[in-house]
């Protein structure tokens, strides 16, 4: 089973990196860009006996690691 | 005082911290592996010392903060032995959940390394009892994510607590946000765990204990470490 996860910082929380990428794309004359937040995406294979199985594994992997959860939102997505 | 300096792959700043423990209590530290699973017998204080963790990989000190040895880190903390996490240890004690808080990319996105100025807001404490509140020291910096933060609620309670023992100030001791070179919220440059007996800090003391340094600002914090396992003992 193929997934992905995507964490993103919560909002309120400060983003300079985001800041900087959207003051470049600024720049660049990219016309419309109100603002950037930068997040993760990470995919994942997974075995598992099915979906609610791997939404349980991978829920526990953003929990542990991929996300700190004090800053950073998630999302798990279960890909066909 | 027995010390245990743990060692992660791409930590780098293991031995300045090992020699200055060696100077200042005249035993030398114990080297402990990541993938270890136990402290030496009879460690009393536990560093966590600073370099690149992993690389930094994924953020700042969280695959560390996931190593085997940090079992033991947390049960030591959790007997109320002493843990000292500096710069990316501080980073990979906060992932591993020993203090509250992240510390986020500077806000000026540059990875600084200068000498700053801290003002030791408390001596009544194991860290800190090697210098007088209030007192001015300069150490070293070296870091690109040193910029803290925590919700306003766990805020209110460090600030409530005194539990911010060090803040980026002015050499004059004042709080200005032209001398917190990373935007820490409120000037935070080290933060005491609930319990007290777990420090994390940006700065490297350890890097300010000789003459030969230039500066000896740093040796309070171990000597005070020293006197109080002395006392403790």
């Amino acid at each position: 089973m193929k997934a992905r996860v995507t964490v993103t910082l919560k909002s309120g929380i400060l983003d300079p990196q985001g800041k900087a990428i959207e003051g470049a794309l600024k720049t660049l004359g990219v016309k419309g860009v109100a603002s950037v937040r930068q997040g993760k995406v990470f995919d994942i294979e997974i075995k598992a006996k099915d979906g609610k199985a791997a939404a349980a594994a991978l829920k526990a992997a953003a929990d542990k690691l991929l996300a700190n959860t004090v800053i950073e939102n998630y999302d798990v997505k279960l890909l066909k | 005082m027995q010390a245990a300096v743990i060692v992660f792959p791409g930590i780098n700043r293991e031995r300045d911290m090992a020699r200055t423990l060696k100077l200042v209590s005249g035993r030398e530290p114990a080297m402990v592996w990541h993938a270890d699973t136990a402290l030496p017998a009879g460690t009393d204080l536990v560093v966590v010392p600073g370099g690149f963790s992993y690389g930094d990989y994924l953020r700042c000190g969280a695959i560390a903060a996931r190593a085997p040895i940090m079992d033991a880190v947390r049960a030591h903390a959790a007997k109320g032995g002493l843990v000292l996490g500096v710069c990316n240890g501080f980073q990979i004690i906060c992932e591993a959940g020993l203090l509250p808080g992240v510390l986020m990319r500077n806000q000026n996105l540059k990875f600084i390394c200068r000498d700053v100025y801290l003002r030791v807001e408390r001596s009544d404490t194991p860290f800190t009892r090697g210098y007088n509140a209030g007192q001015v020291i300069r150490v070293p910096v070296a870091h690109g994510e040193g910029n803290y933060i925590a919700d306003g609620k766990t805020i209110a309670r460090l600030e409530g607590e005194g539990r911010v023992l060090f803040r980026y100030a002015s050499p004059d001791g004042m709080i200005d946000p032209d001398w917190n070179h990373n935007g820490a919220i409120n000037a935070i440059a080290g933060i005491l765990n609930d319990e007290g007996n777990v420090l994390g800090m940006m700065p490297h003391p350890e890097n300010h204990v000789e003459p030969s340094m230039g500066c000896t600002d740093g040796r309070g914090l171990f000597a005070g470490l020293v006197d109080h396992l002395k006392q403790a003992a």
